[in-house]
């Protein structure tokens, strides 16, 4: 059909559903994100660790190929819920700094160009914006850390066998969970730190300083206040509380765990409500 | 202003919004049908808050308004699929280029993906951004920027387009496209528009119906066009010699006269207001009868100045 009309017309076929139309947001984002090639580069890093970890656990269960290239096996070459746990823990880590150099383009540039009128005049709410753009970081998120955990248990129950898998089912749902739970408390502190630091460099940076910043905000309260209770600021402390007991980890941690989910629940509620103030069509100037 | 059995494209019952402690609509109470309907007042009369409440940015602190009969408290989502809103200010993403920008802004609107984005070169084609259409937005010009603002309003095919300030920055010949293209959209007759301005040229040169805020009130609402027919002409004229016979020649055939200055020989001055009917042909032929010399003559309609001015005073 030409394009080249000059008469205006309306308007008059199908309509989309409005439940799904928050998918525009990512499906239109990523086109733009991955012409970064530091960001393809670091997507490409993400996952040398989780074949680092395919591969171990091919030699775990492999001992013959082991001796054959002189290699000792011992008691180190041991895949469990340990295993898994720091699996988790670095690829959180790896979360972040992607966290940082893809969270800060997410709600500025709108704010920055004033392009939020245009979104909510149409029937599109601040809900499905944030959900929207939310969805762009998870899903990259996702694919660095909950997607590649759930690849390596299914690579070592086809090794160990059904049984293994049978009586270790919980180790996936707690690798599904606690990740998940730790994308969506990134992509709220970066959607709301982007929300409110317009300058991209700035906003990445703002991330950076929730977490290192953070760690060392509490081991200073730690050391005035002599409490262990400061930990709860250092949000890779929380989450680590939060694996351990995800993954039954019996050691004694000197905070609760479930003050680490109130920790969790409550940085989620902050970054709404700092979300909840800037994602508006229009400011009331006093 | 809306016939009977019309639904009103839009409805102001008792309409009131207040920022804090102030007041910035009050009580506003009007129907409006018009296919053009131009929104004037000062600058802080409301005219923006109006608009912004009417597309559900802002809750009304009491009354109500129906766009196109749908209620803003209970229907805010069908109203945003029937309306198109084209921002005072910028608004845009700068790293987009204007296609890729308009098909999103179409498919957020409802349309299929295909459908978005052949629609979005339509709008852009109509717009006349069309060679220009795969720069990213950042780069444009501000006359650019107001049209592809202009497309990505009307690229899902609204019933009602909103315009708030769609002239502001713009240089002449920008200007005159804006209009123009304001003009054909009115007269394509498949959508109201809704102009808020505070060019009275603007508005008088596209709309049919006025509504004038005045501090958050309505002080005057009409048609321009009955307006129009029904206002007074005047001519004011300079003269050059004896002009008694011509001032009662003229007030035979119905002109109010006022004389100013010298009614001898010298230069003087008459005001009058034509009767309906009167061509100004006929003052020349007068004049010429009696040989009598008009050094200059201003032949001006009761415009929608004059009316803003008399709102004004209110």
């Amino acid at each position: 059909m030409a394009v080249y009309k000059r008469t205006y017309k309306a308007y008059e076929g199908a309509l989309t559903p409005a439940w799904s139309r928050f998918l525009i947001l990512p499906r239109s984002a990523y086109g733009r994100l991955l012409q970064s090639k530091f960001l393809v580069m670091y997507l490409v890093a993400c996952f040398f660790f989780p074949l680092g970890c395919v591969a171990f656990i091919y030699a775990s269960h492999n001992l013959s190929f082991l001796a054959a290239m002189n290699i000792p096996a011992g008691p180190l070459l041991k895949v469990d819920d340990g295993f898994f746990q720091f699996f988790c823990g670095f690829q959180a880590g790896m979360a972040v700094l992607l966290t940082a150099f893809v969270g800060p383009g997410l709600v500025a540039p709108d704010l920055a160009n004033n392009a939020l009128p245009l979104y909510f005049c149409r029937p599109f709410t601040r809900a499905e914006y944030v959900f929207g753009k939310m969805s762009l970081l998870l899903a990259l998120l996702s694919a660095i850390t909950w997607v590649p955990g759930l690849v390596l248990f299914l690579v070592q129950s086809s090794l160990a066998g059904t049984a293994w898998a049978r009586e270790n089912i919980w180790i996936a749902i707690s690798i599904f969970e606690s990740l998940l739970v730790w994308d969506i408390v990134l992509c709220l502190i970066a959607l709301a730190l982007s929300a409110w630091v317009k300058w991209r460099i700035a906003a990445g940076g703002a991330i950076l300083a929730v977490f290192f910043a953070g760690a060392g905000f509490g081991t200073a309260v730690n050391a005035i206040v002599r409490t262990d209770y400061g930990s709860l600021f250092d949000l890779r402390k929380v989450i680590g509380l939060i694996f351990s007991e995800m993954f039954r980890d019996t050691a004694v941690q000197a905070v609760p765990v479930s003050d680490a989910w109130t920790a969790l629940a409550l940085t989620c509620a902050i970054s709404l409500w700092l979300l909840s103030k800037r994602v508006k069509a229009f400011e009331v100037v006093k | 202003m809306t016939p009977p059995g019309a639904t009103p494209v839009v409805d102001l019952d008792g309409l009131g919004v207040r920022f804090g402690k102030r007041d910035i609509l009050k009580d506003l109470r009007v129907s409006l049908s018009g296919r053009t309907i131009g929104l004037l007042g000062p600058n802080g009369a409301g005219k923006s808050t109006l608009i912004q409440t009417l597309v559900g940015f802002v809750r009304p602190n009491s009354g109500t308004a129906r766009v196109l009969g749908h209620d803003i408290r209970r229907d805010p989502k069908p109203i945003r699929s029937l309306v198109g809103y084209m921002p005072e200010n910028d608004s845009f993403i700068s790293e987009m280029s204007a296609v890729s920008f308009t098909r999103m802004m179409g498919e957020l609107s409802g349309l299929p993906r295909d459908a978005a984005l052949e629609r979005a070169h339509e709008a852009l084609f109509y717009v006349g951004l069309g060679e220009a259409r795969y720069r990213l937005l950042g780069t444009y010009s501000l006359g650019m920027k107001q049209l592809a603002k202009l497309a990505q309003a009307i690229v899902h095919g609204p019933r009602l387009l909103i315009l708030d300030e769609p002239t502001n920055g713009l240089d002449p010949p920008a200007r005159t496209r804006m209009i123009a293209l304001i003009k054909e959209m009115r007269e394509s007759n498949q959508m109201h528009l809704l102009i808020c301005s505070h060019l009275l040229r603007d508005v008088e040169e596209t709309c049919e119906q006025v509504l004038i805020l005045k501090q958050g009130r309505i002080v005057h609402c009409s048609n321009l066009e009955e307006e129009r027919r029904a206002n007074q002409r005047f001519v004011e004229l300079e003269a050059y010699g004896p002009h008694d016979g011509f001032v009662d020649a003229l007030a035979k055939l119905g002109c109010t006269c006022e004389t100013i200055g010298n009614n001898g020989a010298g230069l003087g001055r008459i005001k009058m207001t034509l009767p309906p009917g009167l061509e100004v042909r006929e003052i020349y032929r007068l004049a010429a009868e009696r040989d009598l010399q008009l050094r200059r003559l201003n032949y001006r309609r009761d415009t929608l100045e004059e009316i803003f001015l008399k709102a004004m005073e209110t």
